[in-house]
């Protein structure tokens, strides 16, 4: 039998604290971003900030609603809830107006719209948990993690037909919690180098040097120096990596000479020659050692340049629509509302606020809608502008006390659900504070996501409410024993 | 290792907020409250051609009163409305609205905003002169429509400022901006409204521009809407507008070879140029508020019953199945008598088999047809079977369902399936007599005068159409494949000679006499829709030259009475001026004199 236990008494307040902190910090910035002098009143309904409220006097009693739930509840509809919401995302995706181009809002009244694909990660960390939980569970069985990834991309196949493809992106957080449980570091080194070589393909195929694409010049020379990583690392023999370096080395040094000489190397071939000639010399290498893990080189060193040159042909082959967006998305080409605008203004409104700021509500750039969705995904901009330095790093100070709060949590966890589910909601808050903030500080491409408890909007605020709610009740209970 | 990361991303977040806000970088120097003026670079609207180049809508040149509201100083109201030739009330309620966020919700009192649209060059030279009184004014160039003929409203469209939910569904709007409103400007508008551009200015503290912000490279040029060709012919056009004056209904020509619509007329109809400037909301009201509807397309939106004009759909299923041969004889005794059912007729040689049937018009023929089909039990099961088949065919030959013209707002028509007669008198209560009246085209059946000229156009290509279309050709572009990629009719091709034969002695010996010319093959089909609401209504369609046809074409006036009345002459009218280019013949100059000046006033019985 449970022995249930007084949920105030136990509950985590350091993390209710800074939640409270966030949120109302997040209040007054809505108010300066959307600020006019025509208008004062903070508490003004017809206005943002005055609308966030009620938006956060809902979460509240949201959240103590979470808190009355029995924490179990949570992990026996685990699966009902990711089901209700897959149909509610396709629901969506089925009656939604198109608004801007996407499809994902639901509307309830003409003032009040709802975006589900908030709310499904919850239940997606919630499926994922349960999935965790389960009996003799191992998560390196691939069946296993085939499974895990099915739950991960159904709500983003969802989410990206409703034409949401930054939010979409989100569910790539559950790669932090895969990792904590086990997954093979390889499967995230595979994956940042395919991104890796995705993006620099794309980017500069247009470019040409020294006849060939530049992109796939660039790619073919990392992949060299993969390659010669993993014989160094990962088949830990230092003698072929060594071998290999030298001979990369002189290839690199040969034609370096020719091209001072004024003869026309033709590129692509030299580097597809001195990478068949690595996997040759692999290859004999394979014969007198048989180490599989060399065999393991050779064949990422394959795919990788068939995943190359497939990427390529795959993109030219994709619409134009879709070219363009991709296109947009990596910075080659300014899309019509100019998202290398929006980034330089946004960074001339940070730059401006200096170490301590303009002053609460002083900001001008901001003001002046130079800035684009300024009370939303940009919203940072405002806080840069008019706190400083100090008051953006305070920001990203709580947030990281967030964060590490959440990891401490994960970790005190008993059982496998809720040490999944703390992970999950701690991947979820850092890719936000990631991607948000470093598309804001120009470091990151434009991926419109908000930053939690900061972007106006209801749906996004609630999503986030109820995400940390349902860990912090889980975590309220950890000592409960069923 | 995952605390390691978040401390290294915060870390490197921390360092990169250092450089840009402690650290010295030009981003500061920018940030001035006046620093900047973005300013918006209309593109101009693309033009509208006519199929032989003639120019039909190009731009004329309008300019807007903007306003930063937080700019203005010590302005003389009184001084500045006397300027601009508006009112005190009216002035104050150009604030209002600009300041109410239901209507303008990019509000703002630091940024430009439209005061004021559409000024006219007079009122323009004016203001520009005093405009150094009244700082936080300017103006901004824009581009209005001018029609270089009266005609084609209804085909051309116009444009109209944007509504609250415009900006809402399609972020390229801002308020103030225009968008086509009916016709090609409304489904081009994509094509024509090109795209805008912006350049960003740099200001001093006073205001004054100073230059561009980093040499222009932020700016973005705007590019020009595409010009687009109409298939339409405007002589053609103009010649059936002015056919059609005083009457209610339709004419629609189609060039058979490629689907392209040479003139497309509803009447009554007005002339574009009204719905441009000021004056367009007062007389866009008194458009809509006008009983006659002239707003409304009739040649792609009013569904008629087509009357006799769909005979030859019904003789080319009845081939098909194999219910007639050309030689099958149906007899009429004044008409179809079957019990105490009577489907009149007119007087005419009997029995006669399909050819004449045609050429007559006679409508026991198809009755007796569309009897022999549906109650066909050893070639269909039942009834429904035998209907379901019969409506397929006519489906696939245009009837019920969009055409898919390149013009917003065309209707579907109607034609029924076994579950409407299911529903009306129950299930296996209703057998061919029960729905007769469809075999003639009245009862439930509806079609849009361009269906009727696309039935035309695929009887003129012996088996296939092309979806009708207005746009010929975009500038720099394509048109759609689905405008050039041929449509075939579930019908053999084989049968439509015997339907082109009849219609062929429909003009040389039948009820369409009058469009027998001595120099031009014409084929064509009257006719005589009844309808509840009032007179019949008069119909035609018809193709010439017979051989290698260049145009095809429908008729529809409203309760004008039988089809060889107006609709006959008219069509044949039209085929001749496309074809000759003039009406020379002294009897036919005559007819042309008695179309232009003839009048039906009838109460409407249009169904919407």
């Amino acid at each position: 039998m449970a022995r249930s236990v007084n949920v105030w008494k136990s509950v985590d307040k350091l993390t209710i604290f800074l939640y409270v902190v966030l949120v109302f910090l997040g209040w007054i910035s809505i108010y300066a971003a959307s600020y006019d002098y025509d208008q004062a009143s903070i508490f003004d309904f017809a206005e943002r900030s005055g609308k966030q409220l009620v938006w956060i006097g809902l979460s509240f009693i949201l959240a103590s609603a979470i808190m009355l739930i029995d924490s179990r509840m949570f992990e026996i509809y685990a699966y009902m809830i990711y089901i209700a919401f897959m149909l509610l995302l396709v629901f969506t995706f089925i009656v939604a107006d198109e608004v801007k181009g996407s499809r994902s809002w639901l509307t309830i009244t003409d003032s009040i719209r709802l975006q589900p694909a908030e709310f499904a990660k919850f239940a997606t960390a919630l499926a994922i948990a349960k999935m965790f939980n389960g009996y003799n569970f191992k998560f390196t069985k691939p069946a296993n993690f085939f499974k895990v990834v099915g739950l991960v991309l159904l709500p983003m196949l969802l989410i990206v037909m409703q034409q949401e493809t930054g939010s979409a992106l989100v569910y790539l957080s559950f790669i932090f919690m895969m990792y904590r449980e086990g997954m093979t570091g390889l499967v995230l080194f595979g994956g940042i180098c395919a991104i890796l070589y995705f993006v620099l393909g794309i980017k500069f195929s247009a470019d040409m040097w020294m006849g060939a694409p530049l992109g796939e010049s660039i790619v073919l020379i990392i992949i060299c120096a993969v390659l010669v990583g993993m014989i160094y690392f990962f088949a830990e023999n230092r003698l072929v990596a060594r071998n290999l370096s030298i001979g990369y080395i002189v290839a690199a040094v040969v034609t370096a000479i020719l091209i001072a000489c004024g003869i026309e190397v033709p590129m692509l071939y030299v580097l597809l020659g001195i990478v068949a000639l690595s996997l040759i010399y692999l290859l004999v290498v394979y014969f007198m050692t048989f180490s599989s893990r060399i065999l393991v080189a050779i064949a990422v060193t394959i795919v990788s340049v068939v995943f190359l040159f497939s990427c390529n042909m795959v993109f030219s082959k994709l619409q134009p629509h879709q070219r363009t967006r991709i296109e947009v998305l990596l910075g080659m080409k300014e899309d019509l509302r100019a998202a290398g605008y929006n980034v330089n203004q946004s960074k001339i409104a940070i730059g401006s606020g200096g170490f301590w700021g303009k002053g609460f509500l002083n900001g001008t750039q901001t003001k002046l809608k130079y800035v684009p969705e300024q009370d939303t995904d940009f919203i940072f901009c405002t806080i840069g502008e008019e706190e400083g330095f100090w008051g953006a790093c305070l920001v990203l100070g709580l947030f990281t006390a967030l964060i590490l709060r959440i990891m401490v949590i994960a970790e005190r966890q008993p059982r496998p659900f809720g040490r999944v589910y703390a992970y999950s909601v701690l991947g979820i808050f850092f890719f936000h504070l990631f991607i948000n903030i470093g598309m804001v500080i120009g470091l990151c491409p434009v991926i419109g996501i908000p930053l939690p408890f900061f972007s106006y909007g209801g749906s996004s605020l609630w999503g986030f409410t109820i995400l940390l709610f349902i860990l912090l009740r889980i975590d309220a209970s950890r000592s409960e024993h069923f | 290792m995952i605390a390691g990361a978040v401390l290294a991303v915060v870390a490197i977040y921390i360092v990169r907020l250092f450089m840009l806000q402690v650290g010295d970088n030009d981003y500061k120097r920018y940030a001035d409250s006046n620093a900047f003026q973005r300013k918006i670079l209309y593109p101009s609207r693309g033009f509208i051609y006519d199929r032989n180049g003639e120019l039909m809508v190009y731009n004329q040149p309008a300019y807007d009163v903007m306003m930063i509201p937080r700019e203005v100083r010590g302005l003389d109201t009184l001084d500045f409305c006397n300027t601009l030739g508006i009112t005190i009330e009216q002035f104050e309620k150009y604030i209002s609205d600009m300041k109410d966020r239901r209507k303008n919700p990019g509000y703002s009192t630091y940024t430009p905003q439209v005061f004021m649209t559409q000024l006219s060059a007079q009122d323009y030279g004016r203001l520009q002169e005093k405009l150094y009184k009244y700082p936080g004014f300017y103006t901004q160039n824009r581009v209005l429509r001018q029609y270089s003929r009266p005609i084609a409203a209804n085909v051309l469209g116009n444009i109209r400022e944007v509504s609250p939910s415009d900006i809402e569904k399609d972020d390229y709007y801002r308020r103030g901006d225009y968008t086509g409103d009916l016709g090609v400007e409304k489904s081009f508008e994509e094509v024509l409204r090109g795209v805008k551009g912006e350049e960003i200015l740099l200001r001093d503290a006073h205001g004054r521009i100073k230059g561009k912000y980093e040499d222009g490279r932020y700016d973005v040029q705007p590019v020009s809407g595409r010009n687009i060709t109409l298939s339409i012919d405007a002589d053609l056009q103009a010649y059936g507008e002015k056919l059609m004056r005083g009457k209610t209904g339709a004419i629609v020509a189609i060039e058979p070879a490629t689907g392209e619509i040479l003139a497309l007329v509803s009447s009554p109809t007005y002339d574009p140029s009204v719905l441009v400037g000021r004056e367009r909301g007062k007389n866009y009201a008194k458009l809509t508020r006008d009983p006659a509807n002239p707003l409304f397309d009739r040649a792609i939106m009013a569904m008629y019953p087509p009357g006799s004009t769909f005979k030859p759909t019904q003789g080319l299923i009845f081939l098909e199945e194999g219910i007639i041969t050309p030689e099958t004889n149906y007899p009429c005794t004044g008409g179809f008598v079957v019990g105490g059912l009577r489907v009149g007729c007119h007087a005419h040689p009997s029995p006669l088999p399909l050819i004449p049937s045609l050429a007559t018009s006679c409508n026991a023929y198809y009755c007796y047809g569309l009897r022999s089909m549906l109650d066909n039990r050893r070639q269909y099961e039942s009834t429904s079977e035998a209907f379901e088949i019969w409506k397929n065919h006519l489906v696939s030959m245009g009837y019920g369902y969009r055409l898919g013209v390149d013009l917003p707002g065309e209707k579907r028509g109607f034609l029924p399936n076994s579950k409407y007669y299911d529903k009306f008198y129950g299930e296996n209560r209703w057998r061919a007599l029960t729905i007769i009246s469809i075999a003639i085209g009245q009862g439930e059946i509806l079609a849009t005068p361009l269906q009727i000229a696309n039935l035309a156009a695929t009887i003129a290509n012996r088996g296939y159409f092309y979806t009708p279309h207005v746009v010929k050709s975009i500038q720099d572009s394509i048109i759609d494949t689905t405008y050039t990629e041929r449509r075939y009719p579930s019908i053999d091709s084989r049968y439509y000679d015997y339907i082109v034969e009849g219609m062929r002695a429909a003009v040389t010996g039948g009820t369409c006499k009058t469009a027998n010319l001595p120099d031009i093959e014409v084929c064509g089909k009257t006719g005589t829709a009844q309808n509840p609401h009032g007179r019949d209504h008069s119909a035609f369609m018809g193709f010439a030259p017979m051989d290698n046809p260049r145009i095809a074409i429908a008729v529809y006036v409203e309760n004008a009475g039988f089809g060889a009345t107006y609709g006959v002459p008219i069509g044949s009218l039209m085929m001749e001026y496309y074809l000759k280019g003039e009406i020379t013949d002294p009897a036919r100059k005559d007819l042309e004199h008695r179309m232009f000046n003839s009048k039906v006033v009838g109460n409407s019985g249009k169904k919407r």
